[in-house]
């Protein structure tokens, strides 16, 4: 039976992992190759690298640092931020990313979407919503870019049907509601996009109590969730997580 | 010595990084002379089928030398789905033919891709699962399998709405639709294992 994925993310900025609160007031969570390292050989099913200052594209140290941490990460491994066509996914992918997530790029030039599938597959093509609940209507939630601090008038949950239908293989959705505020994953969210698509949907944002998790894989219809603080900050550990979720039916990866 | 061939759209860096991890000597190479002096050879790929079969070109026919010479041969991902005769993603596409199958659509109904780690079955003796027991879970990112029919091959599977062929094994010819490099211990183990078939061979 196929597994619910528990995925670590690490924010990263000037090579170190850093972690905010609705994307502001970032403080240190510790060493990208060390965190990864670690979450690799603790159990966790996948790893996602992002870097917030959206420079892989130029920045020949970042890439550098991915190859570090994919040097001793044996699971599959993500990585995004900044990402503008497909040549940068194909060297992303020489370095040691299984798969990597778009964002802003594929905002502003979907067909991004459809080239790098073509050229990769279309497992290796993640796209990253950060969506925000728009106000005055209920149900509704708009895509933003550039690491949150740009709205625009596009519909979430048009937006992933769309990308899906371009090559999308996965959807890494981000409540910025709920980012960094430990107070449980927009499940209402998430459940709107995963009914919507056929590709899996990773619920990332807000993940604080392990039982928000059991909510937002059964309500929320999420394949995986992301978290951050909670792993950084030794709260929980891989195995917390999983033993949670088994006692509450999810299936999981056991850790040994 | 294993060689890992780079024809431009492999996760190389993801193989090679695995395989030096367990002490293994691993060099990156299309050239005649390394794939000669190799012990074993690892097919990686990622993406999508009638592009890398253009990528491979006139490879081809040396991967098929490679597996008629009794050099052992580990197919991963899609170096795996390239093992088979055909592959029906955006087309049909001519494959190499080692093994007798055609690699398919997995059936709607189902998340697709099929994302994540599942459960795999091994068959009795598939020399890759050596220590591993029965059954493990490993990570899968695919939307289209490989439907078998070669009578003299070993299938392991995993279900996913039908039956998922995960790994392969025919004579010399070795495949996982996951990443071994990819999976953990248990996928360092395969690599391991693979590593002593290689070196088994006189």
């Amino acid at each position: 039976m196929l597994t619910k994925r528990i995925i670590p993310c690490l924010d990263v900025k000037d090579n170190r992992v850093v972690k905010g609160v609705n994307f502001l007031n970032l403080r240190d969570a510790g060493d990208p190759v060390e965190l990864g390292a670690r979450y690799s050989a603790e159990g966790a099913d996948e790893l996602v690298f992002l870097d917030i200052t959206a420079t892989l594209r130029s920045n020949k140290t970042i890439v550098d640092l991915v190859e570090k941490v994919a040097a001793n990460v044996f699971i599959p491994f993500t990585v995004g931020g900044g990402i503008t066509n497909a040549d940068e996914i194909g060297l992303l992918l020489r370095s040691g990313a299984d798969k990597c997530s778009i964002n802003t790029a594929a905002v502003m030039n979907p067909q991004i979407l459809a080239e790098s599938a073509k050229r990769f597959g279309n497992q290796c093509v993640v796209l990253a919503i950060d969506a925000k609940r728009t106000p005055g209507k209920v149900g509704k939630w708009h895509v933003t870019v550039k690491a949150g601090s740009q709205p625009t008038d596009i519909d979430a949950v048009e937006w992933a049907i769309k990308a899906q239908d371009l090559g999308a293989g996965e959807i890494l959705l981000t409540s910025m509601d709920a980012d960094g505020t430990k107070e449980g994953y927009d499940i209402e969210l998430t459940a709107a996009i995963a009914d919507a698509v056929e590709i899996p949907v990773i619920a990332s944002g807000g993940a604080g109590t392990l039982h928000s998790m059991v909510d937002v894989l059964e309500q929320g219809k999420a394949s995986a969730v992301l978290a951050a603080s909670i792993f950084h900050f030794n709260e929980y550990s891989i195995k917390d997580v999983k033993d949670y979720l088994a006692k509450h039916n999810i299936p999981v990866r056991p850790v040994e | 010595m294993i060689v890992v061939m780079d024809y431009g759209v492999g996760n190389v860096k993801s193989v090679t990084n695995a395989v030096k991890y367990i002490g293994c000597d691993v060099k990156v190479s299309c050239e005649p002379e390394d794939i000669a002096a190799a012990d074993g050879i690892i097919l990686p790929g990622v993406g999508a089928c009638g592009y890398a079969m253009e990528a491979i070109g006139d490879l081809a026919d040396t991967i098929r030398q490679i597996a008629a010479s009794g050099k052992p041969l580990l197919g991963i991902c899609l170096g795996y789905q390239l093992l088979f005769d055909e592959n029906h993603e955006h087309g049909i596409h001519k494959c190499l033919g080692l093994i007798s199958g055609k690699v398919i659509p997995i059936p709607p109904g189902l998340t697709i891709p099929h994302m994540g780690w599942n459960l795999v079955e091994f068959e009795d003796d598939m020399r890759l699962f050596e220590g591993l027991g029965k059954a493990r879970y490993f990570p899968f990112a695919h939307s289209y399998y490989a439907e078998i029919s070669d009578p003299l091959a070993k299938v392991a599977y995993t279900e996913y709405g039908v039956k998922i062929s995960a790994s392969v094994q025919k004579g010399n010819i070795y495949g996982c639709q996951f990443h071994p490099e990819k999976s953990g211990n248990d996928g360092l183990q395969i690599l391991k294992n693979f590593e002593n078939i290689c070196k088994s061979k006189p």
